[in-house]
């Protein structure tokens, strides 16, 4: 675990999801839900791709996850780890986990909501979740 | 309406080249060109269709740049697939008369320009919706694929030994090209012990970064017959699509899963029929996927049916890539498609090198993957070819 990271390229939000990252910035992750069908999807439409209902609203996520897949990109200035995380509202999000110890990554593993901030806003990120422990780590 | 039987690959180059600052783009595109076209005994003035993807800069601009006369023109983009899929499009095209020599072409310089092709995130458009959830977060190509492999070995047991034997293979084959960027034999030892770029990858995971190019001319039947080149018939051609699905995201499995047996059905053969394989390799973990997806075995085998040296020409039950592939050989503009197709109409005419010829290799596969990542939005095109 360190304090040092990486240099982040600052998302370029548009019309449709412009929302999302000033949530982010105030310390919420938005998810795209669709009234119409009942599911999330990420990364978010304004048409649900599941449905093609144009009944969408952001509503926000609860926080946690658990790890589906994981890389530590080991060829960077700064390691740092991608992940698929498997949000509890359903949808996979492609995003990084920090505050851990890049070589104790498990697939399984139960992570929480966090903020990465940049020059201007704040990524969405996750941590292992606190109770992770106690948990079971094995579950996947 | 099938394309079964109803279009020829007639003419095939690879630029030897794998660095070239001192060319141009489109000059390089313009000399692989004519290269395929001379190996057919045709000229620019026979070509009536054309086809290129987004390494080109643009397809007018190559049209006129080329001086070509076209009554057809495709430009569909599907990254490294691209070109796989144009022969699939062209013999469409031939089929349907609204060509009779189609020029595919393809070519860059990622070596020359100093593209950190793997390992920093690639932003073509802004506009693109994907950018924005992707690279700020740091995917890269390398890291996206990763996942991939990562996943593979935690739901089937995969092995990063299992992995190296791919990378092991097309070593064997590059050290008879010399062509190839890398020619040294490596073990399954030197892949595991090079450095990790992005778990579970290691660098000798990777494929090479190479600049060059390469084309091929498909043609109606009638003028195949008057060329005086060996009969590859296109028997089989399809494309898929797969994406990340709102956030269904599978990381293991390919469009192959669905491109392939499509293939297969309209060439009317099945994956053990086939001589030789061309299976798209950016990493390792994308060969091995692609194996299962096409049938060689079934998912989740991936890792032992690659062991051993089973793609290893004469050694193996499936000679893969032995011109090297993009492991050693060549992945021109990071595009692996066309020398795809390009070696597997090699080993149909019996033009590979001898050291790596398969024996009687009448019927074969070439498979490409191109775009994001096998999670997220990518395609894949499947040729199946058969000397007449």
């Amino acid at each position: 675990m360190n304090g040092v990271s990486r240099e982040i390229l600052a998302p370029t939000p548009n019309p449709e999801t412009a929302a999302f990252w000033s949530a982010a910035g105030e310390g919420r992750l938005a998810l795209r839900y669709c009234r119409s069908c009942g599911r999330h999807h990420h990364y978010p439409r304004a048409i649900c791709p599941l449905c093609m209902s144009d009944a969408t609203e952001w509503r926000a996520a609860a926080g946690g996850g658990r790890i589906h897949a994981w890389s530590v990109m080991r060829r960077a200035p700064v390691p740092y780890a991608v992940a698929y995380v498997e949000l509890d509202e359903g949808p996979l999000m492609l995003t990084n986990i920090v505050n851990c110890d890049l070589d104790a990554l498990r697939i399984g593993q139960r992570v929480t909501l966090a903020f990465q901030r940049f020059e201007g806003g704040a990524l969405p990120v996750f941590e292992p979740a606190p109770e992770q422990a106690a948990e079971g780590a094995d579950r996947s | 309406m099938s394309i079964r039987g109803r279009a020829y690959v007639a003419g095939i180059y690879e630029h030897p080249t794998r660095k070239a600052p001192e060319k141009s783009l489109a000059q390089l595109h313009a000399e692989s060109a004519r290269g395929a076209l001379l190996d057919a005994g045709l000229t620019f003035a026979d070509v009536d269709g054309y086809f290129c993807a987004g390494d080109a800069p643009g397809a007018l601009q190559m049209v006129e740049y080329l001086g070509l006369k076209l009554r057809h023109l495709d430009s569909t983009e599907a990254g490294g697939a691209s070109y796989l899929l144009h022969v699939g499009h062209a013999a469409q095209a031939i089929a349907a008369g609204k060509c009779s020599v189609a020029l595919i072409t393809l070519a860059g310089r990622p070596r020359s320009e100093g593209v950190a092709t793997g390992t920093t995130p690639r932003i073509y458009n802004l506009a693109s919706p994907d950018v924005q959830f992707e690279a700020p977060f740091g995917a890269t190509v390398v890291n996206l694929y990763a996942m991939s492999a990562m996943r593979h070995m935690h739901e089937y047991g995969t092995t990063g030994e299992q992995l190296a034997w791919i990378k092991v293979a097309a070593s064997h084959h590059a050290q008879h090209n010399p062509n190839a960027m890398l020619r040294d034999v490596v073990t399954v030892e030197d892949v595991v012990g090079s450095p990790v770029i992005a778990d579970p990858l290691h660098r000798l995971d990777c494929c090479v970064i190479s600049d060059g190019g390469g084309a091929i001319v498909v043609v109606d039947p009638a003028i195949a017959r008057s060329l005086k080149r060996p009969l590859v018939k296109v028997i089989g051609a399809a494309e898929a699509v797969k994406h990340s699905w709102g956030g269904d995201v599978a990381l293991t499995w390919s469009a192959a899963a669905i491109s392939g047996p499509a293939a297969f059905a309209e060439a009317g053969v099945k994956p053990s029929d086939i001589k030789y394989a061309s299976i798209y390799d950016s990493f390792t973990i994308t060969t091995l996927i692609q194996i299962e997806d096409l049938g060689f075995c079934a998912k989740g085998e991936g890792g032992r049916f690659v062991s051993d040296g089973n793609l290893i020409s004469g050694v193996g039950r499936l000679p893969f890539n032995t011109d090297g592939g993009g492991l050693c050989n060549n992945h021109p503009a990071n595009r692996g498609g066309l020398t795809k197709a390009i070696e597997a109409v090699r080993q149909l005419r019996g033009e590979a090198h001898p050291a790596v010829q398969v024996r009687n290799c009448d019927l074969a596969i070439a498979n490409g993957i191109g775009g994001s990542a096998l999670g997220n939005r990518h395609a894949s095109a499947t040729l199946i070819l058969e000397r007449e």
